[in-house]
């Protein structure tokens, strides 16, 4: 008699939960999200909330996470560094959110991941390249786009096709430029090409002449560029004023080829660029479905459609965050973290699952994305002849 | 030498910018004493209000400079009168914190009105090079070069010879003799600023196209004008004009036969320098506005 009065309770309560009114009552799971807002790399960290937004509705309209609506916590990290770490501990501290998707650059992700460590609360990084942020024995780090070396590893087996003998490098003065000159000089010197002029620009830098020029005097035939989509308007720009005639292709995924054609018009003919969404193409993507949906509900919203190659980092970051409160079963950072390593979903890239990654102990969780290469062609964009045979 | 060339063509493509960033700056301050951390946000400004009236009004290019440069002088007016003139005879601090005020809310005006993604601005100029020899370079910085050069010299002819200059420099020099003399000084503190701010205005108009409009360009701008002010000496119309030259082909050397990992810093170590060796800046000797 009593069990079955405590099973009907059970079930009512249940039910409450799932409906409406049960949400309401409820507070609803924080998801902290910290992405450049504003400043240089401001387009990017905008697409990023987007997906993130797409992400969270998506999901709310599925009936939440453990019966509870999630909510978004946004906040700015004004593309510097400094600002990154400090949203990250108002995120933790004031707002006291299980988990953290962020933080766009490489920069701001490594200032942000000290206060991971201190408070215990893990962070799923949806953009960052640099090398060190899985290598640090951080192990509230679990990233999901794929570090310079892994992106390195995925041009390779295309590397004949390109008959790169002499490479020059542009990159962003910063980890993940830095971090990527690295990289890709690493294959190149592996495959017998060698690498010529390897110059940098600062984050906010706009006249990028001097560099050019500097590349121009040598003999290379391809130039690696790697920096966010307004530096590389300014660059292709700036390089057909010079008459620089090389080979481009740019590295870390942010290079919103669209947008690139819009703004740099006949410059960025030509260019390659390395992705890890193609928004022209969503069939093509591991879940074909999922991808189409996500193109079509980002055109509903009228988010702008070169935004999308960056977008779905914001979709993939927050739905594997939620993934990990699901399996944790409650909305506690440490529990999260643990819960973390266990996901296995199904993202826009392709399936999110952790390996482990650094030092052996503290290691962080890195997944594996899938990587593919487009071409400015006619100026519109096209999978490279050889990579549509492949 | 080809190289050299062409690293010389750009550094006074990029320092003619630079100079134009400066004399708005640098007049604001030799006459009126005001340290305009604002400087910056008149300049993206200008670049907004050249896009809005090129995109929305959809006016002719040659059109949305002018347009731009109204704007950004009316803009100054407001601020001058709003907000300089009941600061009137305070100290330098007060008024630099209230310009740094100005600069905080003016830049998130323009990010909560046009967003954080970055505008490219069309314009008619040909997107191919004009080759001359071993160098190269857009008609559209040749075109900004010249109204560069332009607006540098009219501000100085105004200032220098007009009566409405001599009215500006008369009043900073001494306000009482000044007023004695029938000069409207309240008009005049109105129109300096403004003045300033339209020259920061133009600037923006005209290298919005060159580069892309986002909220916070005006920052790289203020930082770069603060360089040249320093650099040709505090208050000093041509060093101003001179001292952006010099940054510009300094930085491109720099970068080209030095490091461009390190491109600022050489603008920079540079004005150590300057402040060490000659603290009024490069050029003291030539004549002062103030």
């Amino acid at each position: 008699m009593s069990r079955a009065v405590v099973s009907v309770v059970v079930a009512v309560a249940a039910l409450l939960s799932l409906s409406g009114a049960g949400v309401f009552a409820q507070d609803p799971i924080k998801i902290g999200v910290i992405q450049p807002l504003s400043g240089p790399v401001a387009a990017s960290g905008n697409y990023v909330r987007m997906g993130a937004e797409i992400a969270r509705d998506w999901i709310n309209a599925r009936g939440g996470v453990l019966g509870k609506q999630v909510q978004l916590l946004i906040e700015d990290n004004k593309s510097d560094p400094k600002e990154a770490a400090t949203a990250a501990e108002k995120l933790i501290v004031k707002d006291k959110v299980p988990v953290i998707v962020g933080a766009w650059g490489s920069s701001m992700t490594l200032a942000a991941m000290p206060k991971l460590e201190e408070y215990g609360v893990p962070m799923i990084v949806e953009t960052s390249s640099a090398a060190s942020i899985t290598k640090r024995g951080n192990p509230w780090v679990f990233r999901l786009s794929p570090p310079s070396e892994m992106e390195a590893l995925g041009l390779e087996k295309y590397l004949k096709d390109f008959g790169i003998k002499k490479a020059d490098f542009l990159a962003v003065n910063t980890d993940w430029g830095r971090g990527s000159v690295g990289a890709f000089g690493d294959l190149l010197k592996r495959s017998g090409a060698s690498v010529g002029a390897v110059e940098y620009m600062d984050q906010a830098a706009t006249d990028m002449n001097a560099q050019i020029t500097k590349v121009k005097a040598g003999s290379a035939d391809t130039l690696f560029l790697t920096t966010s989509v307004e530096q590389i308007t300014l660059v292709l720009k700036q390089a057909q004023e010079q008459r620089l005639t090389r080979k481009v292709i740019t590295t870390g995924g942010s290079s919103s080829p669209s947008q690139l054609i819009k703004q740099a018009g006949a410059a960025a003919e030509g260019s390659y660029h390395i992705l890890f969404f193609l928004p022209w193409f969503p069939e093509a993507m591991p879940d074909g479905k999922l991808a189409k949906a996500f193109v079509d509900e980002w055109a509903k919203r009228g988010h702008p459609f070169e935004g999308l190659t960056e977008g779905f980092r914001g979709h993939d970051g927050v739905l594997t965050a939620v993934e990990g409160v699901r399996l944790a079963g409650k909305a506690d950072p440490k529990a999260v973290q643990e819960a973390l390593w266990k996901v296995n979903v199904m993202g826009l890239n392709g399936p999110i699952k952790f390996e482990k990654d650094g030092p052996a102990g503290k290691e962080s969780g890195q997944s594996k994305p899938s990587i593919f290469i487009v071409q400015v062609k006619d100026g519109k964009i096209a999978l490279p002849a050889f990579a549509a045979k492949k | 030498m080809d190289q050299l060339l062409q690293h010389l063509l750009n550094g006074l493509l990029l320092g003619a910018t630079y100079s134009l960033l400066g004399i708005g700056l640098t007049l604001v301050f030799g006459l009126m004493s005001v340290v305009n951390f604002a400087h910056g946000e008149f300049y993206t400004l200008g670049a907004y209000a050249a896009f809005a009236a090129l995109m929305v009004a959809s006016v002719h290019f040659f059109l949305a400079i002018p347009l731009a440069i109204v704007v950004g002088a009316a803009a100054g007016a407001v601020c001058e009168r709003g907000l300089l003139r009941p600061l009137r005879g305070q100290s330098i601090d007060t008024v630099m914190l209230v310009m740094i005020g100005l600069w905080i809310a003016m830049q998130n005006a323009e990010l909560l009105g046009w967003g954080g993604v970055a505008k490219s601005v069309p314009t008619p100029f040909p997107t191919q090079p004009l080759v001359l020899g071993p160098v190269s370079v857009a008609p559209l910085r040749v075109f900004v070069f010249v109204v560069s050069a332009a607006l540098i010299l009219g501000a100085h002819l105004l200032l220098a010879r007009t009566k409405l200059g001599r009215a500006m420099r008369a009043t900073f020099q001494d306000r009482e003799t000044a007023a004695l003399m029938g000069v409207s000084i309240e008009r005049i503190h109105t129109v300096t600023f403004a003045f300033g701010a339209g020259l920061a205005a133009a600037a923006g108009a005209l290298l919005g196209p060159v580069f892309l409009l986002y909220p916070s360009m005006g920052d790289l701008a203020s930082l770069k004008a603060f360089s040249v002010v320093i650099l040709g000496g505090l208050g000093n119309f041509a060093g101003a004009a001179l001292g952006g030259l010099v940054l510009g082909v300094a930085e491109e050397l720099g970068a080209g036969y030095v490091s461009s990992g390190y491109r600022d810093a050489v603008g920079f170590l540079m004005i150590v320098a300057v402040l060490l060796l000659r603290p009024s800046g490069l050029f003291a000797r030539a004549e002062r506005v103030g």
